[in-house]
């Protein structure tokens, strides 16, 4: 049995599903899916993206995430139904309580995969980026059960696998121990949502200083766009981490990706080169990101992005006017 | 106070090897320093003990290149200095290092109020050692804590920040934090820092001192196996405008970007 592991309903939860799908197709296996939460709510959405079966952990105690709680429940689901293949999304959930659920069962687990497939022994074949992304590494776990992955948000596609004869199975959860605390939650306020803005203008140091990201912005809400950043424009604070394109970000994939002032580092591309149009502005013509690009401009990126404000302003005036 | 900080020797990520045969980065003879994120884990440990009292200790693994790192963690105000090094611990997964850890710890009774760890390395970039560390050792763990807000004598107060909120949380000591840079800003060592770490003595302990069962560790104890590595630069034919055709890139972009923004409001 191949596992998915989420505390929500949300795109992750669809993406791993439909990925898995293949996987069980591929190897014979079942496919469950098991959501722990406080709430029942949605639960039939999962049922299109291809589970067998969907085993629901509801639990007041589900509304945030705390290790304990959920390391126990997981645990004994995972000693109930023995799957070969455990996943959950490489986000903070995933990337709290995978490893603690390994460590319980003494067995591996591979972060941040980009890529899964498996043999026909059943073996998981786990690809991720490695060594700062200057290589990918694929992993297996050839003689520990369950092989355990997480698995990077928004690069596996959402594909529809309606099955009738989903079967859900409601587990009972009971005494729920905690010791840790929640004090309180003060939601974030909503962030650049990079991930599903259509267009990303990205700024690396090559807009020279931090006012000068204002343009950006700007460009970014004439075009109904999001601001994306390098490593080194969030290591240098100009923008939080929340912007950020690349390994140690956020994996994007927008109709159009403009990289301005970013020499394109491996850690960077990692992030971005799905992306369906490129377009690269740095003042050097040799910067890596020309070669992972469909359009290069190669000048001042705070010039070029004035100037396409400029542009888009005038046009949205005359059309106004 | 006690505290226990993890730290992780890694390469300039942009110079590494890697072994052809087993997979795994080729770590000796590479110029290597403190994972820069473990530096925050280092300097939250050591300005509490200084507001506190107590003391910090640093537990690496790693080649005995390693030391080098112990040291500047010394400059940097830890007082002692633990290094597990071994060949048969060469090629640990994340497995087999936190068990590797967990058994050092226990055997030299290595005691703390609070083990801090960065929140991944910037080479391997798993972040999961701390977590399942912690777990071998039962304590309870916050991840993502982004502040600490209060050091009580048998609790902790911290923030932590997830994708949709910040939360506040309160863990019992002794307790594992993995902790987001925002903790604490790096100092820079002193020069009476640096004096004392020349003289400081690293503890080093192999496997048999640790009584680790060198079958259960290394390459041979790692559950996880690399079995491919491969570049994947994908290519494209980028149109160039430089020069004096700078003027028509732009226009070509503003044209690409009409069609996609006006084609989402219909």
């Amino acid at each position: 049995m191949i596992l998915v592991l989420n505390n929500k309903i949300d795109r992750s939860s669809f993406e791993l599903l439909s990925k898995a799908r293949k996987l069980a197709d591929k190897a014979s296996m079942k496919l469950a899916f098991l959501l722990m939460s406080n709430s029942k709510k949605d639960v039939q959405q999962l049922a299109r993206f291809g589970p067998d079966m969907v085993i629901l952990a509801v639990h007041e105690k589900f509304n945030r995430f705390s290790l304990d709680p959920f390391l126990s429940t997981a645990k004994k689901i995972l000693a109930k139904y023995s799957p070969s293949i455990v996943l959950a999304p490489a986000t903070t959930f995933g990337r709290t309580l995978m490893p603690a659920l390994a460590a319980s069962f003494r067995t591996g687990l591979t972060a941040d995969c980009t890529e899964l497939d498996v043999d026909e022994k059943g073996n998981l074949l786990q690809t991720r980026p490695a060594i700062g992304g200057n290589v990918m590494a694929t992993i297996v776990t050839p003689t520990h059960r369950p092989q355990m992955a997480t698995v990077r948000p928004g690069v596996f596609e959402i594909v529809e696998h309606r099955k009738d004869d989903v079967q859900f199975i409601e587990e009972r959860i009971e005494d729920l121990s905690d010791r840790c605390q929640l004090i309180s939650v003060e939601p974030k306020q909503a962030g650049a949502r990079l991930e599903d803005a259509k267009i990303i203008v990205s700024v690396g140091k090559g807009l020279r200083k931090k006012e000068n990201v204002e343009v950006a912005f700007k460009l970014a809400s004439l075009v109904k766009g999001a601001v994306g950043a390098s490593r080194a424009v969030v290591d240098a604070r100009w923008l939080s981490h929340d912007h950020q394109v690349g390994l140690s970000g956020k994996t994007v994939k927008p109709r159009i990706y403009i990289a301005a002032g970013i020499s394109g580092a491996v850690q960077h591309l990692a992030g971005m080169q799905t992306s369906e149009i490129i377009v690269a502005i740095n003042k050097d013509r040799y910067a890596p990101i020309f070669k992972v690009a469909d359009i290069g401009i190669v000048a001042d990126a705070y010039w070029v992005l004035s100037e396409l404000v400029q542009r888009l302003e005038r046009e949205s005036d005359e059309s106004g006017g | 106070m006690n505290f226990l900080v993890l730290v992780k020797q890694v390469p300039d990520t942009e110079k590494v090897k890697i072994d052809p045969i087993s997979g795994t980065m080729v770590r000796e003879g590479l110029d290597v320093t403190m994972n820069p994120l473990d530096s925050h884990a280092l300097e939250l440990a050591v300005s509490l003990k200084e507001k506190l009292n107590g003391s910090v200790t640093v537990l690496s693994m790693g080649p005995m290149n390693t030391i080098d790192v112990l040291r500047d963690a010394i400059a940097l105000g830890a007082d002692r200095a633990i290094l597990l090094s071994d060949s048969a611990l060469a090629g640990s997964d994340t497995w087999a290092t936190s068990l590797a850890l967990a058994k050092a710890i226990e055997k030299l009774n290595i005691a703390f109020d609070l083990m801090i760890c960065g929140e991944k390395s910037t080479d391997g970039e798993t972040g999961q050692v701390g977590i399942e560390l912690a777990t071998l050792l039962n304590l309870p763990v916050v991840t993502y804590v982004s502040e600490l807000i209060e050091l009580g004598s048998n609790f902790v107060l911290v923030k932590r920040s997830i994708e949709d909120a910040h939360e506040v949380w309160k863990a019992p000591l002794p307790a594992c934090l993995c902790v987001l840079k925002s903790v604490a800003e790096p100092r820079l060592p002193t020069l009476a820092g640096k004096k004392t770490a020349m003289d400081a003595k690293i503890e080093i302990y192999d496997t048999e001192s640790i009584g680790i069962n060198r079958e259960e560790v290394g390459l041979k104890g790692s559950p996880t196996r690399v079995v491919k590595v491969f570049n994947t630069k994908i290519a494209r034919n980028c149109r160039i405008y430089a020069d004096k055709d700078i003027l028509e890139g732009i226009e070509r972009v503003v044209g690409l970007i009409k069609a996609v923004r006006d084609g989402e409001a219909k």
